[in-house]
């Protein structure tokens, strides 16, 4: 039986390096490509070490004009961060209510709420781009921010932690004559941190990788958010690709430094949504 | 006088008691009620209306349906059953190696080799990357003349595969590059699954002479049901909202082969001097209520289990 252990430990190990394979190389190659001269990036026969190794590629994403690399990446920076710190607010306070007050058809609203996740996005996208426009948000940070707030998966998420939070912990305060508001601030939110972090990785992430909605409700290259530049950045450099390249990875470091600090909260945050499943 | 006993509510609240309650739920719920429950609304009533976002609507009835569901000689019919086709043919391709190919990470990585952790890191990457960077990447790898794929496929000997211009190769692709930005995520919710199934199973399963192959089909699979419901509908759920990949890499062509209805909607609704929103609204309702009647399977499902 221990052979057999053995057996399939290997097993597995060859798998997963023949798998590996796929998922390193085409990082690697982009990476070498990045760090090539132009001219040497399309050549063959193919080099995976650079002859020339050069950092030219991503002097030169930042120096085009048409292409506001730096601008983008404030935009995307300033809308996810406010956006996040925002979400966060709202949803610890609605989770906060949810699970420790008592009102009148609480439950009934909450899972109401809850209901409203099943709506699919793609429905609201005509709708909300025409509420937009009626604003005057089209091409306004406002409309890269507040959208994305009536999402309730936060409150779902901050209710399950806050509901195994002992409520004797708040106890004494509330004896103490303390107000709800000085409860969840200073009780509740210090004791949620965990669960804080976590849904602050994911609206962070989201908002940053986002797409579709930045792409139809920015119209100017100054407003356009890290995507949404890169992809226009595909037509105006059209087949340099060691210059797109260095604009991917550029893209990419970001998201790999918060993963790097995060992974343990990340890879918790998606067990926590796979258990409501 | 605050009673200690808080799970049952007292019979009389001071306004401002009553008030409490409003004013933490108060913040979600605007933003809620302007951008969530108010556009479903409106979404309908734009998909029986004429409208370019600016100018003023104009009462349509049934014709932005009518357009795309009946009038079989309609342009827009053609259109939108063509990008139709093209979004269930992504999901049929997309969908099984969405879950089989994590699914096997995950139980490799559960047999604890050496390097799980890093593998497992590895895998996840991919996932934090937007949509954009990832089909770059592949549009630089894929490319017919200069890209790193066909220059292998070259050594072999054998002709350049026009990978992004022709099909079939268009639609291997399109799921080449959806399976390596996004398994991570199936992967770590099998992960969870697999934490959850008891040893003592397997210890039983081994006693009654199981090798690994029978133990992964009568143990691992059955174990995994939770997860594997819930995978699979969040799954299909996102490759019916597939738009960025054919968009960026293939344009929607050849022709309108990969024009998957998101990217059809895009086009009608954003694009161009007049965009149509009412058949775009149109066009979204009928996709949302495929996707709502998926998500009311997993909410069966759910509830049987519980």
């Amino acid at each position: 039986m221990k052979n057999e252990d053995k057996m399939s430990k290997r097993i597995s190990l060859i798998f997963l390096c023949v798998m590996a394979l796929f998922w390193i190389l085409p990082l690697l190659w982009v990476i070498s490509t990045s760090l090539k001269p132009e001219s040497q990036a399309i050549s063959w026969p193919i080099r995976w070490i650079p002859e020339t190794l050069t950092f030219q590629n991503y002097v030169d994403v930042f120096m085009r004009d048409d292409v506001p690399v730096l601008r983008w990446f404030w935009n995307s920076f300033f809308v996810a961060t406010v956006h996040t710190m925002l979400m966060l607010l709202v949803n610890s306070m609605s989770a906060y209510a949810f699970s420790r007050l008592h009102f009148r058809g609480r439950d009934v609203l909450f899972w109401s709420l809850m209901g409203t996740m099943m709506i699919p996005p793609v429905m609201n996208l005509v709708p909300l781009y025409g509420l937009i426009s009626n604003l005057g948000w089209v091409n306004n940070y406002a409309a890269l921010i507040f959208p994305g707030l009536a999402s309730v998966f936060g409150i779902f998420l901050l209710r399950q932690f806050f509901i195994g939070i002992p409520v004797e912990l708040e106890e004494a305060a509330r004896i103490d004559g303390a107000s709800a508001f000085f409860i969840y601030w200073r009780i509740i939110l210090p004791l949620a941190k965990p669960a804080l972090v976590v849904l602050a990785l994911f609206t962070f992430m989201a908002n940053w990788n986002d797409y579709l909605w930045p792409l139809i409700v920015t119209s100017s290259t100054e407003m356009r958010t890290l995507p949404v530049g890169l992809a226009i950045m595909q037509g105006t450099f059209n087949i340099q690709f060691a210059k797109l390249m260095a604009a991917t990875v550029l893209s990419a470091i970001p998201v790999i430094i918060l993963f790097v600090f995060a992974q343990k909260f990340i890879v918790k945050g998606i067990a926590m949504t796979g258990i409501k499943g | 006088m605050e009673s200690v006993n808080e799970t049952r509510p007292r019979k009389s609240k001071s306004w401002k008691e009553k008030l409490t309650p409003l004013l933490f739920i108060g913040p979600h719920l605007f933003f809620f009620l302007i951008f969530l429950a108010y556009p479903t609304i409106y979404g309908l009533v734009i998909s029986f209306h004429n409208w370019n976002f600016f100018g003023d609507m104009s009462f349509a009835g049934l014709e932005n349906y009518a357009n795309i569901l009946w009038v079989t000689d309609s342009l827009y019919f053609e259109y939108f059953w063509t990008a139709f086709r093209a979004t269930f043919i992504f999901v049929i391709l997309s969908v099984p190696p969405l879950i089989i190919i994590p699914l096997l990470i995950a139980v490799a990585i559960n047999a604890k080799p050496p390097g799980q952790n890093f593998f497992r890191a590895l895998f996840y990457a991919p996932s934090l990357l937007s949509v954009v960077t990832v089909v770059l990447i592949w549009i630089w790898l894929l490319d017919t003349n200069a890209g790193l794929v066909n220059y292998y496929i070259g050594t072999l000997g054998l002709d350049a595969i026009p990978w992004l211009t022709r099909t079939p190769w268009v639609w291997i692709s399109l799921v080449l590059m959806t399976i390596w930005w996004t398994i991570g995520t199936n992967m770590i919710l099998f992960l969870a699954g697999l934490g959850e199934i008891s040893d003592q199973l397997y210890e039983a399963a081994k006693i009654d002479g199981a090798n690994k192959i029978q133990q992964f089909f009568h143990v691992t699979l059955p174990g995994l049901k939770g997860p594997m419901a819930f995978v699979l509908v969040m799954t299909t759920l996102a490759s019916f909202n597939v738009m960025a990949q054919p968009q960026l890499a293939t344009g929607g062509g050849p022709g309108y082969e990969t024009r998957v209805l998101i990217l059809y909607i895009y086009e009608v609704g954003f694009t161009g001097g007049n965009p149509r929103a009412g058949l775009a609204a149109a066009m979204s309702v009928v996709l949302g209520m495929i996707l709502l009647c998926i998500s009311l399977v997993q909410f069966k499902l759910m509830s049987r289990e519980k």
